[in-house]
């Protein structure tokens, strides 16, 4: 133990002089183009049928951007921008030729408490205008505490819906409770009703729209392009970044066992494995502060089908992960130093568009070495 | 064995000088929560930054010089070029909704914490009074 202590505190000296830059090495075989240049945060971004793109900004607006004009969208919901709460995720529901509904998760004030928490809420797009708003959800209680929205929305082969709502800064309190909000991934129906088989359905107490829960800060979640498995990764504390696959009723194990240590380098638990909690398939360390995450299914980029892309808010990169039966195997940096990565998608063209705070949206291309 | 003891000495260049009055004292314990709430992700544990990503805090003559500025930034949000400690920093950092009160505390904190040693207290009336 005492060897033990001594590392920690060594490492956290490391961490705390060296900024912990990670060892990635920087991928050069790629160039990239401004797509929609001048956004503050992009938190999500979608493309339309049409090919023109709705952008989420986090303070509140919605851009609709098409044939390289930026229009306003009204009608957006109120959201409370403070800390990392704001106006966040947007997709588009699979049938959206069909039935036009657009999915938003964003921080929202509504309710008796002062503070705020995540809402998901559907509406339709009409000249431009939100219309037919529906709140699918709204966590409780508000807290004024400017952490841990969580967020990514996304839906699997079967038509629910998934999404994600972080710890709102309670970890003592909210990821291991299922009767309370909070450090969970959920589960609906399109239209916001409860699948008769979500696992704590029978729980009286329970929060009946929980997945799977022991969330620290999901900001990333995307379906596997071959397995239909929703995969997710997570803000830890300082070290203990993760990724990881989402089950039904599965315990993600924070802040009970965690790779990392808090940000000031203190310790709050001794135990990274415990029977009855999942391992993550992937922890990073030192933490790359995820946010965003797609995998390129794509043959636009020769040599990268099937590889994960992770954007980093703190080391200002795209992370193109390459895995290799279950397990990272490889890491290279694009876009190394762009700026702070949001969100990321592949466009109906089969590019990788990636939003970048106080930048905009570029897309990666590979770069045509041959040819020249 | 030598990164214990310059761990340990930066730890307790943290510690809080002794002239501070109790108003100051108490806003500065506040604002050690806001910190961790809202700052801490981006400018550090110890107020060091992100070299060429996020300007330390630590030390910083920007901070320790232009305090108008620097409490405008708090509460409105700050984006452009500006240099801190010799290196230029062009990015942006949102508002982050705070209150007056919350601007209050969280400069205190950092303007009287590793190695900062401030010691004039910023008042909730004086962030009121700072128009975009």
């Amino acid at each position: 133990m005492k060897i033990k202590n001594y590392v920690l505190v060594l490492m956290a000296f490391v961490g705390i002089s060296s900024c912990a830059q990670d060892k990635n090495p920087v991928n050069t075989n790629h160039d990239f183009e401004m797509v929609v240049p001048e956004l503050t945060n992009p938190w999500g971004f979608v493309f339309l049928p049409d090919n023109s793109m709705l952008i989420n900004e986090k303070e509140g607006k919605i851009i609709h951007f098409k044939e390289g004009k930026k229009t306003g969208v009204e009608g957006v919901p109120e959201v409370y921008n403070r800390g990392q709460g704001g106006l966040l995720d947007i997709v588009l529901h699979p049938n959206y030729k069909e039935n036009g509904w657009i999915y938003l998760t964003y921080a929202s004030s509504d309710g008796e408490d002062e503070g705020g928490n995540t809402a998901l809420m559907r509406a339709k797009l009409e000249n431009n205008v939100l219309v037919n708003k529906e709140v699918l959800y709204k966590a409780t209680p508000n807290t004024t505490k400017g952490q841990h929205f969580g967020s990514r929305i996304v839906f699997d082969n079967n038509g629910y819906l998934y999404f994600t709502i972080g710890d709102r800064g309670d970890r003592d309190i909210n990821p291991q409770d299922i009767t309370r909000d909070g450090g969970k991934v959920y589960r609906l129906h399109d239209d916001g009703s409860i699948p008769e088989d979500n696992p704590f359905i029978n729980d009286p107490k329970a929060k009946k729209a929980i997945y799977s829960y022991g969330h620290r800060n999901p900001q990333g979640m995307v379906l596997h392009p071959i397995t239909g498995e929703v995969w997710t990764h997570e803000h830890g504390p300082r070290g203990g970044d993760e990724i990881n696959i989402i089950k039904k009723a599965a315990n993600y194990g924070w802040p009970v066992i965690s790779y990392g240590i808090n940000y000031v380098g203190t310790k709050f638990t001794d135990i990274t494995e415990k029977e009855g909690m999942e391992q993550p398939l992937h922890y990073w360390d030192p933490s790359i502060a995820p946010s965003g995450m797609a995998f390129i299914t794509s043959d636009n980029y020769p040599g990268w089908k099937g590889d994960l892309l992770v954007g980093s808010l703190k080391f200002l990169y795209v992370d193109k992960v390459v895995l290799k039966e279950g397990k990272v195997v490889k890491e290279e940096r694009l876009l190394d130093g762009l700026g702070r990565v949001r969100s990321i998608n592949q466009g109906p063209d089969g590019f990788i568009y990636v939003g970048i705070e106080n930048k905009g949206i570029v897309k990666i291309l590979p770069k045509n070495k041959g040819k020249k | 064995m030598i990164a214990v003891v310059a761990f340990l000495s930066l730890l307790l260049s943290c510690k809080t000088t002794p002239q501070q009055t109790l108003e100051l004292k108490e806003s500065i314990a506040r604002g050690a929560g806001v910190y961790e709430n809202f700052c801490m992700n981006c400018h550090m544990p110890n107020g060091e930054g992100i070299t060429n990503a996020f300007p330390p805090l630590a030390k910083a003559d920007y901070l320790m010089n232009k305090r108008r500025e620097s409490i405008k930034a708090v509460k409105y949000g700050l984006s452009g070029e500006i240099t801190v400690n010799g290196v230029t920093y062009n990015s942006s950092m949102a508002a982050l909704g705070l209150s007056d009160h919350e601007v209050a505390d969280v400069m205190n904190y950092v303007l009287n914490s590793w190695g900062n040693d401030d010691g004039k207290i910023v008042t909730p009336a004086e962030v009121s009074k700072i128009e975009p």
